[in-house]
């Protein structure tokens, strides 16, 4: 850009419309000075007169000189702006061009007007034409004819619901939602084993439906999902039920409006809806991993196709689940757990904590099958009001643990195979012995759901341990 | 028959998949009968390639197949994706014009 004094007008604008005069009456002073006077216009490249201005209707030098107000007056030296003035005020204008008696016969003031840049319709336009190479995603035109929606469906890309259509817009907009680089690798998903970037994450989770806010979430799950500890790779492979179930703690929760309340594990809110959504697509569409393909799952279960809540840590008599995983108080976490569909423990009569506390772990013996123990994890969502029962008694989450423990201690002998006449079971040698239902680590405990009802939920586990998948909890980085 | 020309209306969506297959969709097999189907025969806007179409019409017509005619605009370039999204919809079977 040339030495000089530069303006950014549009006729649309009544302070340009007034400044417009003295805009002629600078240039003509100017004339011969070695000074220079240069007016872009945004709307009609015939404003203002007496100024030859330079056409500026596709916005491109507006864009690069970041203009959020016009007119706006800048100073170039040495090629580089030295300073702007914005709208009209007497007194800046003329103490800002050297000429003492600018626009006299101007009131004193008046603000301006937005720049053509920032109207909703253009800045997306402009934020793709500027920034769209950053994206690297292969682009796929689909015909003027084609039904968008059926046009995802045809290609792959749904999960069986409507999705919606990832464009350079929507994309660019989801990646405002985070700090990270597009390109950066964030995991190797499965079973493709396919590096997938924040970009394709983003995609996905426009997809989804999520908002900008959600993605630091999303891309959290998608890490935490790829790790080996989990093996989302087994998780999928396996006939069994379980897909991954995300449980978000910390002010995050807050900041997008997740629920924990009413219907915590139900429908209804678009982050706990988009965000479990968004995870399960990106291994569909980045990992490959489809149902019938390496997704063998005889039955499966509904949370497949979003599973993700919120703990209510306010209304909790206990630490978080993420800080009993070894997280402070502010960290905003995500825990993945590889479980089946949520099932209900009722108890209305139990007003004392032992007796609510065996009805509960009866609840959870029956994870996957009566007489099978060791093998699979559980999540126990304990409601508001079954909470306040050990509240009320003063006992931590410690106490409640150590009372599963003593519960959920199995004799053997009961369990065996062939044992109450039922073939399933554990392996003879166990007789005589008494074997625990959960291994150590594997019951995670959680406050979640609405003031009213006396009831909890428990979420049986697939597999666990080395071979299986291991709960996993990881940090939200913004 | 003819294709819209206007390519305003496309809409670009980026690839949500981990790229490893092309974004076109496969060839279908080939049908081992044509009795039922509707066959598009796209003239490519080669010289004299709607006589051999013409004609090809006939034969298929004669034996009580349905026809639909499709044009590209031109030969040097491949079909607009709307007329190939028509010609999709519409047909089972494409008899493409080579001539000169």
């Amino acid at each position: 850009m040339s030495d000089g004094l530069v303006a950014v007008v549009k006729r649309d604008c009544p302070t340009c419309t007034l400044v417009a005069p003295v805009l002629a009456d600078l240039a003509a002073r100017l004339e011969g000075t070695g000074r220079s006077l240069t007016v872009f216009t945004q709307d009609d490249p015939d404003f203002p007169a007496g100024v030859a201005p330079v056409d500026d209707t596709d916005l491109d030098v507006s864009y690069r000189l970041d203009i959020e107000t016009v007119p706006t007056l800048l100073q170039v030296q040495a090629g580089a702006e030295s300073g702007r003035i914005v709208g009209w005020a007497r007194d800046e204008w003329q103490d800002f061009t050297g000429c003492d008696d600018l626009g006299e016969d101007l009131p004193e003031y008046r603000p301006g007007c937005g720049s053509l840049t920032l109207d909703p319709g253009r800045a997306d336009e402009l934020a793709v034409r500027f920034h769209g190479s950053r994206l690297r995603s292969r682009r796929v035109t689909l015909a003027a004819l084609e039904d968008e929606m059926e046009a995802l469906f045809d290609r792959g890309w749904t999960d069986g619901l409507p999705v919606v259509p990832p464009t350079p817009v929507r994309v660019l907009r989801m990646l405002e939602g985070t700090t990270r680089a597009p390109d950066e690798v964030v995991a190797v998903v499965p079973p493709d084993l396919a590096e997938c970037t924040v970009e394709k994450v983003a995609i996905n989770a426009v997809l989804a439906g999520c908002r900008p806010e959600y993605l630091p979430v999303v891309l959290a799950a998608v890490e935490a999902a790829c790790t080996d500890e989990f093996n989302m790779h087994g998780l999928l492979a396996t006939t069994y039920f379980s897909g991954p179930v995300v449980m978000v703690n910390g002010p995050i929760t807050r900041a997008i409006g997740m629920n924990s309340g009413i219907n915590a594990l139900g429908q209804g809110n678009r982050a706990n809806a988009t965000i479990g959504r968004a995870l399960q697509l990106t291994i569909r569409n980045v990992g490959g991993g489809v149902p019938g393909g390496v997704d063998r799952a005889a039955l499966g279960n509904p949370g497949k196709y979003t599973f993700c809540f919120a703990e209510d840590e306010s209304g909790s008599p206990w630490e978080p689940l993420s800080v009993e995983r070894g997280f402070g108080p502010e960290a905003s976490t995500v825990t993945l757990f590889a479980g089946e569909g949520p099932r209900g423990v009722v108890d209305q009569l139990s007003r004392e904590p032992d007796s609510l506390a065996r009805s509960l772990a009866a609840g959870l013996r029956s994870i996957a099958h009566p007489k099978l123990a060791l093998v699979f994890d559980a999540v126990l969502v304990i409601s508001p009001e079954h909470a306040r029962v050990f509240r009320e008694a003063g006992w931590d989450k410690a106490r409640l643990r150590q009372e599963f423990d003593d519960l959920l201690a199995l004799d053997g002998s009961e369990i065996v195979r062939g044992a109450g006449g039922i073939a399933e079971g554990m392996p003879d040698f166990l007789a005589g012995t008494t074997v625990p239902k959960f291994r150590d680590g594997g019951l995670l405990i959680v406050h979640a759901g609405g003031g009213a009802g006396l009831f909890s939920s428990v979420i049986g586990g697939w597999m666990s341990g080395s071979g299986g998948s291991q709960p996993i909890t990881w940090e939200v980085q913004p | 028959m003819t294709a819209p020309g206007s390519t305003t209306a496309e809409t670009v969506v980026l690839d949500p998949t981990g790229e490893r297959h092309p974004s076109q969709r496969q060839l279908l097999e080939r049908p081992s009968s044509l009795e039922g189907a509707t066959i598009g025969l796209l003239d490519i806007s080669k010289a004299r390639g709607d006589v051999f179409l013409d004609r090809l019409e006939e034969h298929l017509v004669a034996r009580g197949l349905r026809v639909e005619r499709f044009r590209k605009p031109t030969f040097t370039k491949p079909a607009p994706i709307d007329l190939r999204h028509e010609i999709s919809t519409k047909c089972d079977v494409v008899i493409e014009a080579l001539a000169d």
